[in-house]
């Protein structure tokens, strides 16, 4: 059985992981279901639309990843589970 | 952590030197260039010199030991490996077609460049972190293991089977056309020259062969892919082209309007001799079409790749080979930031790549003028000569209308450079990239197939107590043999770059997408559950497919779920089916339910003991 040290980093976890989620399905659906309507907006000289497809959710998905790792790493470290120092495999 | 060795020290300082090295090749070519070298023994060079080096490292990387053959050791680092997992990722359909694609899709196409990225989110938070702490050798290891049972291990490798054949056979071919052109040699010699190439890379070392080398093939391409780009945006006047190209981007608007966006009926075409294959623009390069179907096809379409991604064998298996849980997931990052180098760039190519052909003040515009000075451009006669761009005067007025000039999609990034009058060893440079793309994809889908049947079904199931010699000869003829069927089949040509590989990603998503990621997050995910999830979701995939794919069946697609997107059908019978029947039967014992515990937390040993 998981102890509830497991459990309480387990619970964490998957909090990051739903926040991460939602932030990837905004970034990779949602944008593009109003495609149409954003896309009269202007944003550094191009239509929003277009260019959330060619750049914005691209750098929104990099940004993410870097973010969601470091709270990761947070969790596992406050719970005393991270494998960064670990001598061996 | 264990005693760095000195070779992983020294990675950065070799590998700058590589790139040194290379960009040195790049430059002393440019010089014979102007001493009168012809482009073909320029494009003969590249080619030859970039394959060469990849041997070597190959050879170089040779292994007699199980864990390097598997897993590269276990100890590449974080930054090298999400520059491996770039190369791995980035195809030569992603190299040579997208910014072609981009150019004739517009909006809608640019679904794959959110598709093919945003499924590393996905990899990251669900997948890799956890496959890397159970230390399995292949994807179906880890369902062997997690759900138990030769068969669900069977199942796992079928999908990988069918997903990575499809896929490597895409880029088997791709491999083929360049070395043919490049090479000047027919395209089914090109194809075995290529699979030689490919073999030479993986044979003797396995994934640490092939993570050197990708590693090496991932610096060539994405120095190929943006040294055109910011050439030619330099020679615009754009210092940072993806920053100060909105302008542009308004500009090509403009000048659709003005000359017209017409699509020809496939009637007049075929009266005009329109060489199959070849199209004019007739898609907006900004506008966003309207409707909610529209809408739709293009979330559907990104959705089926960001989930296949995250299903993809050949892709999982790069993060088995970190030093840690931690570096898995960190590394994940370096490999999205290392792919959208490439992706934030295609779109950029396909605007110069327009705005050169459409704008009247621009020295190289070509739509508008008199279709007899258009003919005597030299890049334009040299690419109709192999009949890769095509005029046809079709209101017959003597100047070319933008629904009168033809091209090929790949010709977008091959003939860019010529166009903007870059000199022939950016051709050759190029050549070079998308050889590299291609050979590297390949590799790693041959590997994840080879490492497959040998691990999972020859050493698991037939012989367990099979020696080392004996596990990594079966790994290295099956190499041989599935790239010699993979290149055979290649050979024939049976389908186009892209549609092969979007149905890999389709494949994927449907059988392996929920059992991995459910084993992983719901500890109620039984044996049974999985197996119906797989099965389910591969035969109702393939099932889709066949009815709506337009070579077999050809009906009306449900919802506008095409044959690019059976996978949503796939994916979501597999998720239904695995959560039934996992409810319908008798939870996993304690011993599953301690490893799901051990699983996921990234400190201790790993679950797998090999």
């Amino acid at each position: 059985m998981a102890s509830p040290k497991q459990e309480a980093h387990w619970a964490a976890t998957r909090s990051l992981m739903i926040i991460t989620m939602l932030l990837w399905f905004f970034f990779g659906t949602v944008v593009f279901a109003f495609g149409e309507q954003i896309n009269h907006i202007k944003f550094l000289g191009y239509p929003l639309a277009y260019y959330m497809t060619a750049q914005g959710s691209l750098i929104a998905f990099v940004v993410m990843i870097f973010w969601s790792n470091n709270r990761q790493e947070k969790i596992d470290n406050e719970f005393g589970f991270s494998d960064v120092d670990r001598e061996d495999d | 952590m264990a005693q760095k060795s000195k070779f992983i020290q020294d990675l950065p300082k070799i590998y700058g030197i590589y790139t040194l090295g290379f960009l040195g090749f790049f430059a002393l070519m440019a010089f014979f260039e102007t001493q009168g070298m012809g482009a073909k023994t320029i494009g003969i060079l590249f080619v030859s010199f970039t394959i060469l080096i990849y041997a070597i490292i190959g050879w170089l990387s040779r292994t007699a030991q199980v864990e390097a053959y598997y897993l590269a050791g276990r100890q590449v680092p974080t930054v090298f490996n999400g520059m491996a997992t770039a190369a791995d990722w980035m195809s030569g359909a992603s190299f040579v077609a997208m910014a072609g694609g981009i150019y004739f899709g517009g909006y809608t196409y640019m679904a794959f460049l959110v598709g093919w990225t945003g499924g590393y989110v996905l990899v990251s938070s669900l997948m890799a972190p956890y496959l890397r702490k159970f230390g399995c050798y292949t994807v179906p290891d880890f369902i062997g293991t997690r759900y138990g049972g030769n068969f669900s291990r069977f199942c796992a490798v079928l999908v990988l089977l069918i997903a990575s054949f499809t896929y490597v056979t895409a880029q088997i071919n791709a491999t083929g056309t360049i070395a043919s052109r490049a090479l000047a040699v027919p395209f089914e010699v090109g194809v075995w020259v290529g699979l030689v190439s490919i073999l030479l890379c993986s044979m003797l070392g396995g994934m640490r062969s092939v993570t050197w080398s990708q590693v090496a093939q991932y610096i060539v391409l994405i120095i190929a892919y943006l040294i055109p780009v910011f050439w030619m945006s330099w020679k615009l006047g754009h210092i940072f082209p993806h920053i100060s190209m909105g302008g542009t981007v308004e500009k090509i608007a403009a000048l659709e309007a003005q000359f017209g966006l017409i699509k020809n009926s496939p009637d007049v075409l075929k009266a005009a001799g329109v060489p199959a294959g070849l199209s004019s623009m007739s898609t907006p390069h900004s506008g966003v079409p309207v409707g909610a179907m529209a809408a739709w096809k293009y979330i559907s379409l990104a959705l089926c790749m960001m989930i296949g991604t995250a299903s993809l064998p050949h892709i999982l298996m790069r993060y088995f080979t970190t030093p840690s849980v931690t570096s898995a997931r960190r590394s994940v990052g370096w490999s999205l930031f290392f792919i959208f180098l490439l992706y934030f760039s295609a779109p950029m190519l396909a605007t110069l790549s327009k705005i050169q052909l459409l704008d009247p003040t621009l020295p190289t515009a070509i739509i508008g003028k008199k279709i007899v000075d258009v003919q005597a451009i030299e890049w334009v006669k040299n690419w109709s000569a192999v009949k890769q761009v095509f005029i046809a005067d079709l209101n017959k007025d003597g100047i070319l209308q933008l629904n009168e000039w033809f091209m090929r999609d790949d010709v977008v990034v091959l003939a860019t450079p010529e166009v903007a009058g870059l000199p022939y060893v950016i051709s050759g440079l190029v050549a070079a990239g998308g050889l590299a793309a291609a050979m590297s994809t390949a590799d790693g889908l041959l590997l994840a197939i080879a490492n497959a049947i040998s691990h999972d079904i020859y050493y698991k199931m037939i012989d367990p107590k099979a020696s080392v010699v004996a596990r990594l000869t079966v790994a290295r003829a099956l190499l041989v043999v599935i790239g010699a069927a993979a290149a055979y089949i290649a050979a024939m040509r049976l389908t186009g770059i892209l549609g092969a590989v979007a149905w890999a990603f389709d494949f994927a998503m449907s059988g392996l997408f929920w059992p991995l990621v459910l084993g992983i997050w719901w500890k109620r995910a039984t044996r049974s559950g999985a197996i119906a999830g797989m099965l389910g979701g591969l035969i109702s995939g393939t099932w889709y497919l066949i009815y709506v794919g337009p070579t077999f069946m050809n009906q009306t697609p449900w919802l506008g779920i095409d044959n690019l997107r059976f996978g949503i059908i796939g994916a979501s019978v597999s998720l239904v089916a695995m959560v039934v029947v996992s409810l319908l039967t008798k939870p996993e014992g304690a011993a599953i339910q301690q490893m799901v515990d051990d699983l996921r937390i990234p400190s201790g040993k790993t679950i797998i003991k090999h």
